[in-house]
This record gives C-alpha cells, sequence and structure tokens, in this order.
C-alpha cells in the first residue's frame, strides 16, 4: 500500500483522484486468528494498529458489528486533554496525549489533531479551590497546567460571559494548553489504514453472538460470519460490554446510559479553544468546518437507544447560553446520541478476566475519545503479554472488591 | 421527552422525575457475613440489560415519592410502573426493536 504524501497527492491529481487505492481491505473471516478484537471503533482499532506495531503480531482481526467508527468515535465532541487528578488517570491519559502529538505522521494519516487549549471553568469558590488542586497535580506528574483568573480569562475568549452579574458568576479556570480536537472519524480511519498495513483483518459487519470457552480458557467466538478460533480474544465494545460480558457469563461494574451531542450550523471563527464547565454542565468547540460543537450531561436513565430525552437538550442549551449568550440565535443542525459505559469510580476498566484469553477494554464512559491511542497501547500490551501494562494495572476489574478506586468524577467533564 | 406515570399522581413529563437505578437491590440482611467480593456485586455490580430493566424513579418535583418502574432500555418504553409495596409484575416480552415512529 502507497503512503500518502506530496507525490501521491500529485500522482492521483493526473487521473483527477479516481484512481485512490481502497484505504483498507475487506476480506473475509480466516478460520483462525492469533487475536480477535472485538469492536471496530477507535480503541479497537488502535488496539489491534498496536499490536502489531509494538508486538510483531500480524493474524489479527477486528470484528466489527456495524460500519468501522460509527458507535461512539463518530459520536463524540473530539476533546482531547490529560489534566485528570489521580496519578494513575493522569499517566494514562498523558500516555496518549504523547501518542496524539505523533499521531498524524505515525499513522502516515492526517487525524487534524489541533492543541487549541482546553479551558475548565469554574464557578464558585471551591471550583477554584479544586481548579488550583488539579493543576498543581498536573504539574507534579509533568503534564502542563496553568490557573487563569477571569479578568485574563475574558481577554482571551473574549465572547464567554465572565459578569459577575451572571447566576453562575465565572471566577477563572483550568487551562492545558497541550489539549485540543482531533478529528474523530479521522482517528478510526487512520488506525484502521494503520492496522490493515501491517496485515491486519477487519471485518465489518460482523457480530460477535457467543464465546466459546474450555476449561476457563478462551477457544474463539461464535459470529454472524460463522465460527472464528482465537486463543485471545479482546473486547472494546463501549455501551455494549454488559451486553457481551453477559455472553461470556462475566458481569461488569458498568451502567450503560445515553449521551448526547449536536452541531450548530457553521459559522465564521467565532470560539478558537475548548471550553467546559462542569458546574453549569456544557462544552463546546468549534470545528474546522465552522459548526459549533457542544455536549453536556448524560441522559440519568440506562439506556442503549443510541437517542436521548428533549429535557437533556434543553439543559445543555441553557448552559451554553449561560456561558455564551452571543450564540443565543445560532440554530442547531444535528443532534445525536451514543451509548457510553459509565464505571463508579469514573475510570476505565482494562483488564484480564477469570477465563483466561479474555480481555475487557471499557467503562470509558463520558472521556474515552481523548484516550483513544493510549488505550490501544496499553490494551494491546494487556492482550499480548496476558499481562497489564505498569499504566494499566490500578485499571483491572479486582480493584471494585479490594476497593482501590481511583476516583475521577472531579476531572471528568461529564457528571455521572 | 419521556411521559411517565406517577403511581400517585398520573402522567407527568420526565422533567418532574429523578431516576434512581435499579430497583431490589437490597441491604444485605447480615452485611458481616459479606466478603469483599459480595460487597462489590452490591455496591458497584448492576444489571444493565438491554432490554426490560426494573428500575427505580422519584417524581422528586411532584409528591417526591419513590417508586418502582419496568421499562425497555432499547425502545425506552415504560411497560408498567408499580409502587414500593406492591408485588412485582412479572417481565413481559421484551421488545426491543423501535418501530418508525418511534425514533427521534
Amino acid at each position: 500500500m502507497s503512503r500518502y504524501s506530496i507525490f501521491s497527492l500529485a500522482r492521483n491529481a493526473m487521473s483527477h483522484h479516481q484512481n485512490w487505492e481502497r484505504a483498507w481491505r475487506s476480506p473475509e473471516p480466516k478460520k483462525r486468528y492469533d487475536a480477535i478484537i472485538v469492536g471496530g471503533g477507535g480503541h479497537g482499532l488502535a488496539t489491534a494498529y498496536y499490536l502489531a506495531k509494538e508486538h510483531g503480531m500480524r493474524n489479527i482481526a477486528v470484528l466489527e458489528k456495524g460500519w468501522i467508527g460509527g458507535g461512539n468515535t463518530g459520536r463524540n465532541t473530539t476533546i482531547v486533554r490529560s489534566n485528570y487528578l489521580w496519578d494513575e488517570a493522569t499517566h494514562l491519559y498523558e500516555k496518549s496525549m504523547k501518542l496524539w502529538e505523533g499521531l498524524s505522521q505515525d499513522l502516515n494519516y492526517n487525524v487534524m489533531f489541533s492543541q487549541r487549549g482546553v479551558y475548565n471553568l469554574g464557578h464558585t469558590l471551591q471550583d477554584m479551590r479544586d481548579i488550583q488542586r488539579r493543576v498543581n497535580a498536573n504539574r507534579l506528574n509533568g503534564v502542563d497546567g496553568e490557573v487563569v483568573h477571569a479578568a485574563e480569562l475574558q481577554t482571551r475568549i473574549p465572547h464567554l460571559n465572565c459578569s459577575p452579574d451572571s447566576r453562575y458568576p465565572v471566577l477563572g479556570a483550568s487551562f492545558q494548553a497541550r489539549g485540543g480536537t482531533a478529528r474523530h472519524d479521522a482517528v478510526a480511519w487512520g488506525f484502521a489504514r494503520g492496522a490493515d498495513r501491517y496485515g491486519v483483518d477487519i471485518i465489518q459487519n460482523c457480530e460477535v453472538t457467543g464465546f466459546r470457552r474450555e476449561n476457563g480458557k478462551i477457544l474463539g467466538v461464535d459470529t454472524s460470519q460463522g465460527y472464528i478460533e482465537s486463543p485471545k480474544v479482546g473486547v472494546v465494545t463501549a455501551g455494549s460490554s454488559s451486553v457481551l460480558a453477559e455472553m461470556a457469563g462475566l458481569s461488569l461494574p458498568l451502567e450503560s446510559h445515553p449521551l448526547q451531542a449536536f452541531v450548530s450550523e457553521p459559522i465564521k471563527p467565532v470560539l478558537d479553544t475548548v471550553v467546559m464547565s462542569n458546574a453549569v454542565h456544557g462544552y463546546i468547540s468549534q470545528s474546522d468546518k465552522g459548526d459549533l460543537v457542544i455536549g453536556a450531561g448524560i441522559d440519568s436513565y440506562t439506556g442503549y437507544g443510541q437517542r436521548g430525552s428533549f429535557s437533556t437538550i434543553e439543559h445543555t442549551m441553557t448552559a451554553i447560553m449561560e456561558l455564551f449568550p452571543i450564540f443565543s440565535r445560532v440554530r442547531m443542525n444535528r443532534q445525536w446520541g451514543g451509548i457510553v459505559d459509565t464505571c463508579p469510580d469514573a475510570c476505565p476498566i482494562i483488564s484480564k478476566t477469570d477465563i483466561k484469553g479474555l480481555y475487557f477494554n471499557c467503562g470509558w464512559g463520558t472521556g474515552g475519545f481523548k484516550a483513544t491511542p493510549g488505550s490501544g497501547w496499553v490494551f494491546a500490551h494487556t492482550v499480548a503479554k496476558d499481562q497489564a501494562h505498569e499504566l494499566n494495572a490500578a485499571f483491572s476489574l479486582d480493584r471494585f472488591a479490594s476497593g482501590a478506586l481511583i476516583d475521577e468524577h472531579g476531572a471528568a467533564g461529564v457528571a455521572h | 421527552m419521556l411521559l411517565i406515570e406517577c403511581p400517585y399522581c398520573g402522567t407527568r413529563d420526565e422533567s418532574e422525575f429523578s431516576y434512581g437505578g435499579e430497583a431490589h437491590n437490597a441491604r444485605p440482611a447480615d452485611p458481616d457475613a459479606l466478603t469483599d467480593e459480595q460487597w462489590a456485586d452490591y455496591i458497584f455490580y448492576r444489571q444493565n440489560p438491554k432490554g426490560l430493566h426494573r428500575e427505580l424513579w422519584n417524581h422528586s418535583s411532584g409528591c417526591r415519592r419513590w417508586f418502582n418502574a419496568i421499562r425497555d432500555t432499547v425502545s425506552y418504553k415504560f411497560q408498567c410502573v408499580y409502587k414500593i409495596e406492591d408485588p412485582r409484575p412479572e417481565l413481559a416480552e421484551a421488545n426491543t426493536t423501535i418501530s418508525a415512529g418511534e425514533k427521534s
């Protein structure tokens, strides 16, 4: 497969861009693989890519029920940051951030990673104390962070309502300059193309319907395209993780909720950074196309419907209006929902299970997109070595019995 | 917006209600006898089914009383509501397909 470059662009221009080769193959599933990844979202494709690249495995399949990147990878608000509070989470997300910083070059695919910075607003004195604590913790862990007070914030984001007369006045913010956004679809496509170049089979429209196991060991998976044998199966299915776990006779401490997002009609450049507020509960950025990309909290009830309630839409818009009164007459273009697998401590589960050869990577809840490369990187290590990497050792399933939770509810952008 | 039937007040908008999670998750009768795994199961593990789900709702902006409901987690349609003290109704056949008119 040829590399994308200025030369390939010029060569294909000669034939009016009619002869670009497909970015990945569409193979028939083989009878047997050395490893199977269930779920062709960003995390699953990244896992397959790093299994091939870092661990030299070539005989790998990614099985996707629908089309790749059609789940939460294509449904999030594309925010990337690594300013979590606790050491374990910070190191995991920071690993991901470092991978993001070289990802387009590594994949030879432009994921449009834009380090435009991320602001997390504080609206109360306690918010500001928490922000200071988190920024300090980040700096001690080698992650960039800065506390910005309201007057300075107003000059940096002119349209943000920092008036002391607002109902929940903005007192300041934490700022991570290396944070930003990435093009979500490109992340899935880039990892798919990268994995395919190493010979990974990406099999779409292939639903896993059961796990075969014997003497506590995984043998393979039953799928809508027949039985496929494999000694290692990694499951990366976000909101559907509980359903897959039940097929394998396991249970997970997860609850699946709808999380909605919105884009407005495209407008001229007005917001050159990412603004998030936990207190009024909304987050907003502007895409390269000009649409405002907006999200807020999960719908409170559990659900697998990939859509949510109008009351949550109303709540989201109220929050955005509170922060940016200038957007009051911008119309929303599209609205959608994804199913997020929320975990009791707002941290993921990247773990072996009681069944040898069966691994789960789930529980990313509302904040998985930013972790896509890092999640794939540590999960590939876990699957290849049958042992957690030191970065994800703390994120094992047994922490719920041992009590060693990593409580990141404060640093998660979405309350749940 | 869901319309939810409060067994005390009748049908109201979803925005009047708060969700309370899985129903019938009773506190262990003999807490001292539990292992760490059993405690984890009680505190953290939920069924999270794709289909019919027995769950708690609170009419928080109304009569403020708790009640149970059976709801389909795919179509979001309520099968029934019942009071805390009522016997548990049987789960009907889960209807996890969404008819065209119900798509939002």
